[in-house]
């Protein structure tokens, strides 16, 4: 479940590369491929894999089916559940992002369930990486659709100019609080998950004793297949929150920002 | 487990970047066209079959007024047919009666001649008779034209006869 510089194979593990720290600002990048580090990038080469044959045989078959429909039913709700609700038309532009980040995540959760797969999503700092470029994509969308102007007249909330010292850091704090949001709840989710999981094997070890292992084993499945479940609902629940706060940078008359769907 | 490895971080960052960029122009592009196509497509064939629908449900209406109108002509044919029919029989009736009546009387009137034809000439005749007879009798030539006045006169006291 941690993060560590080994990957588990059937019968052993591998010792995964380490590269040198580079040091950047007085900020240390260990770029290593790490356990998680692969699994990211396993995860990016099944989606684009997936993805692209999808595209592939949907251009060439007129009717969809088999493999290809079911990644079409979940662009499709991605497009029309997700997008076109929150950002109305204007949402096709940023449907490639939104798929990405839906198909990307939902992998990364599910690569956990294999055995011997590894949740990067599990891991906080792959989980912020996401959220910064969903925070980025949130202001640029805003900027976009308001222009400079008027998305910094925003921040000031629209009250009198003496509140400003007061509202600008609330507003920029409010700017900063909904990717911090998205971080923490993928990363609690997928990481809760896993923590149950090995609580309910641990009860072996406190008990010491073999009789409770069906009982461990028994409510095991039912986690992993709420896991499952999880997986998806928290890669669905991530897009449609960035579609969300992207939305509400597209129409500030709306500006019910601080509705946020819970978990 | 809440340290941020900002190796991690970029790894992430760096990876997404690639990926939407990549998936964009491979996947999720051609991806939504094909859905954006194949939806255009479907609302036109609906629209298409509305179209012919209605169209066939119209002509199926004048059909039906056609085939209505065709059934009223033909009988008002038939009828004036029937009309026209009785009128001609009618009148060839009456003027097959006019005719006869006319045939018959026209006989009749020539039978009368011919009877009153004969009757001047019996009146003649007789009286010529008499008058002979007459003078036979009395042995006496008598004035013709006075007696054949007498005889007249005689001939017309008889009945008619």
């Amino acid at each position: 479940m941690k993060n560590s510089m080994e990957l588990e194979i059937p019968g052993g593990h591998i010792e995964l590369p380490h590269l040198p720290p580079i040091e950047v600002a007085g900020v240390t990048f260990d770029l290593s491929i790490s356990k998680h580090v692969f699994f990211l990038l396993l995860a990016a080469l099944v989606v684009t894999i997936v993805a692209v044959y999808a595209a592939r045989k949907n251009q060439k078959n007129k009717v969809p089916s088999g493999f290809a429909n079911l990644v079409e039913i979940f662009v499709l709700f991605i497009r029309d559940e997700v997008a076109l609700p929150t950002m109305g038309k204007g949402g096709i532009k940023y449907l490639p992002f939104l798929l990405t980040t839906f198909f990307f995540i939902l992998v990364m959760n599910l690569a956990g369930l294999v055995p011997y797969g590894a949740t990067s999503t599990s891991n906080v700092s792959v989980t912020a990486g996401l959220a910064f470029v969903a925070f980025i994509m949130i202001q640029v969308t805003a900027i976009r659709a308001q222009g400079l102007k008027h998305y910094l007249a925003h921040l000031t909330g629209g009250v009198h100019w003496a509140l400003w010292p007061i509202m600008i850091p609330v507003e920029i704090l409010g700017l900063f609080t909904k990717p911090f949001a998205l971080c923490m709840r993928l990363f609690a989710n997928m990481t809760g998950g896993h923590i149950v999981l090995l609580a309910l094997v641990g009860l072996i070890l406190l008990f010491q004793s073999a009789a409770v292992a069906p009982l461990s084993i028994l409510f095991g499945v039912g986690i992993n297949m709420l896991e499952l479940f999880v997986a998806l609902l928290q890669a669905y629940i991530f897009t449609m929150l960035t579609a969300l706060f992207m939305g509400f940078g597209m129409q500030p008359e709306h500006g019910d920002e601080h509705a946020e769907g819970a978990r | 487990m809440f340290d941020i490895n900002p190796g991690l971080m970029v790894w992430t960052i760096a990876t997404f970047v690639v990926l939407v960029l990549v998936l964009s122009k491979y996947a999720w592009k051609p991806l939504l066209k094909v859905l954006q196509e194949r939806e255009d497509g479907i609302r036109q064939a609906l629209e298409q079959a509305d179209r012919a629908r209605s169209e066939a449900a119209d002509l199926a209406k004048q059909n039906e007024k056609n085939l209505a109108q065709a059934e009223e002509e033909y009988q008002r044919i038939i009828r004036e047919g029937k009309t026209l029919a009785d009128k001609l029989r009618e009148e060839i009736v009456v003027k097959a009666r006019q005719q006869a009546q006319r045939e018959i009387q026209q006989v009749k009137e020539e039978i009368q001649r011919d009877i009153d034809a004969a009757r001047q000439q019996l009146r003649v005749e007789v009286a010529d008779l008499a008058i002979q007879a007459a003078g036979k009798i009395l042995d006496e030539t008598l004035d013709a034209q006075k007696h054949r006045k007498l005889v007249d006169n005689f001939l017309n006291q008889l009945p008619k006869n």
